[in-house]
């Protein structure tokens, strides 16, 4: 475990060097990435003001759950399952297939590493909304302390969850469209277009089944104190369920994608 | 012990195929079609410690996918493999630790950042302890010449200093058993030789062994002692340099000068190039001795070279048998 912990934090080191190679590629990208929260904040805000409050979620909570968006965004960003594709069908991935650590700590510890970066240029990003819209947010001790934790739980489960996804290309070429259907799943029922109070409810009772809304709506939802302490664990244990299951899937998948391997192009 | 241990190696792979046309890329919407390819045909041989060994065979006789299988990028159809005691396909940790396989043309270098931080980085992975590190770096650095490299990214590097510090990163963790797909690929000659006189001595060094595939002839002739050649998937050839040419070729040539004139030669042999003085003939093996003493007895020679023919016409004969005898296996089969 020491080992393993001593590839991450190196692993967590080297994407920190490579990411500031392009700091500013990262900062124009984190830039761009905000236009989508800041298109939902606009239209529910003015929702809200217009027709009071939706599902418990009036203009204040609105803003607080769009700003704090930002961060979650930043931390769940992952692999695009897409690349699988074009490492398979290159044999790019032979080079880290002949690694004596599975390709999966390394991606997670190289992404994990790239946030330390982003979430340095998310600052003033962040200043910059918080001073136009004006968040109220005022977590306790207990909150904080859940939202470190549930942040990067929820990085983990998203992680796997696009992982497995890539996981696919070694059997078809052609994974795209899945992909496709998942993040389209996953942007209605994860609480990223909308906190998912505001959906019907059996849209709501679907999500309950499925791990998007633990990478983002549940942390949300932590710090800006839409969550009873009890809805707060039982959140967490969820999380860590969906990490206990997706690792499950990954290990099983895995064992047969890699005997379909044909390291073709490289 | 064997460090290398292959027994009947079998890979195959299923290829999709479809005609051009319409009707036909309709058709294969409904019924897909594939054929099998046996890319290794049952492959046998063993390595000893220390030993380099040169894995010859046009393009897709099935070097490359051996040498997948035995590190464990590839799962074999058949046969077992065993190296350094370990089956390959079940890719423990410790023994991707303990071997290497190195591509030609192939980058696994992080592209944007200084040479010295990837090797950092796979000091981490390969838990190479911190004194090791550094003494076998500044080694492979002084060998290979690479000190000025470290510092630069590797998108700056050119191919052979991109080769140059592959390989002093696939060395770092010392591995124990080497294999090296056309390492020189594209590299000039003085770049080409560096490499091998490195592998040459990281070999004599460590102890590890080699399999090397090359189409430069000069890699294999430099390096190795003993060859396989692999065709169509199937062993053709295992065993030393000399008894490739003995195996493959009837013939070998002489090289003969003399004082006077030479005259016509061809009642000696095949004559390959001639000019007043000097000739290069092609004689029959068991017609050697006789056609050198006849040189001696009728001419004034100044000097006389029996040699055998270039490695590289050796290869090809052996691959145009191999060839032929590929062909009368499928006939057989057929009728």
């Amino acid at each position: 475990m020491r080992k393993l912990l001593a590839v991450y934090a190196a692993e967590m080191k080297f994407a920190v060097a490579n990411q500031m190679q392009y700091r500013w590629a990262a900062f124009f990208s984190l830039t761009g990435f905000l236009i989508e929260p800041v298109v939902y904040l606009v239209v529910w805000r003015t929702v809200a003001e217009q027709g009071g409050p939706i599902g418990g979620y009036g203009v204040a909570e609105f803003t607080s759950y769009y700003i704090v968006w930002t961060l979650v965004r930043n931390m769940n960003l992952a692999l695009a399952p897409g690349s699988w594709d074009y490492w398979i069908q290159s044999g790019r991935i032979s080079n880290d297939l002949m690694h004596p650590v599975a390709v999966y700590h390394r991606q997670l510890a190289g992404f994990a590493g790239f946030k330390f970066v982003w979430i340095l240029l998310w600052f003033p990003v962040a200043a910059v909304l918080s001073l136009i819209f004006k968040p109220e947010l005022s977590p306790t001790l207990l909150q904080g302390l859940v939202f470190f934790v549930a942040i990067w739980l929820g990085y983990i489960i998203r992680f796997s969850l696009l992982f497995l996804l890539g996981l696919i290309s070694f059997w078809t070429t052609r994974a795209q469209a899945l992909i496709e259907i998942m993040i389209g799943a996953e942007l209605l029922l994860s609480g990223r277009l909308v906190p998912l109070a505001v959906m019907p409810e059996w849209v709501e009772r679907l999500a309950g089944w499925l791990p998007f809304q633990w990478t983002f709506q549940y942390p949300i939802e932590v710090l800006i104190g839409q969550l009873s302490n009890r809805d707060v664990f039982i959140g967490l244990g969820m999380q860590f369920l969906w990490v206990g299951l997706m690792t499950g899937a990954i290990v099983l998948t895995w064992r047969r994608a890699i005997k379909r391997y044909t390291a073709v192009g490289s | 012990m064997p460090t290398v241990d292959v027994q009947d190696l079998q890979k195959v792979f299923k290829v999709p195929v479809r005609e051009t046309g319409l009707r036909n890329s309709l058709r294969s919407l409904f019924k897909r079609e594939h054929r099998m390819v046996e890319a290794v045909k049952g492959v046998s041989f063993s390595l000893e410690p220390g030993e380099i060994v040169g894995f010859l065979g046009p393009n897709g006789a099935g070097k490359t996918t051996t040498l997948k299988m035995l590190s464990g990028l590839l799962y074999p159809d058949g046969g077992t493999a065993h190296v350094l005691g370990f089956q390959p396909e079940r890719r423990q940790a410790e023994f991707l630790r303990r071997v290497a396989l190195i591509m030609g043309n192939r980058n696994s270098l992080q592209w944007d950042l200084p040479v010295a931080d990837s090797l950092e980085l796979r000091r981490a992975i390969y838990e190479v302890g911190r004194a090791d590190f550094e003494q076998r770096k500044d080694a492979y650095v002084e060998m290979l010449d690479v000190g000025g490299l470290l510092t630069k990214p590797v998108r700056n590097l050119s191919l052979g200093e991109r080769m140059k510090v592959e390989i002093l990163a696939s060395l770092l963790p010392h591995p124990q058993v080497l294999f090296l797909d056309e390492p020189t690929i594209g590299l000039d000659i003085t770049m080409q030789k560096r490499i091998r006189e490195f592998v040459a001595r990281y070999a004599a060094q460590t102890g590890a062994s080699v399999l090397l595939t090359s189409h430069y002839m000069a890699d294999v002739t430099a390096l190795a002692e003993r060859v396989i050649v692999i065709h169509r998937g199937s062993i053709l050839f295992d065993g030393d340099l000399a008894g490739l040419s003995d195996r493959f070729t009837a013939h070998k040539t002489i090289v003969v000068a003399v004082a006077g004139e030479l005259g016509t030669l061809t009642h000696l042999g095949r004559v390959l190039e001639q000019n007043s003085f000097k000739a290069i003939l092609e004689v029959p093996k068991e017609a050697i001795a006789s056609v050198a003493a006849r040189l001696l007895a009728d001419y004034s020679v100044t000097d006389l070279s029996i040699e055998d023919p270039p490695i590289e016409d050796v290869i090809e004969q052996a691959f145009a048998i191999g060839d032929a005898q590929a062909d009368e296996e499928e006939e057989d089969v057929r009728s």
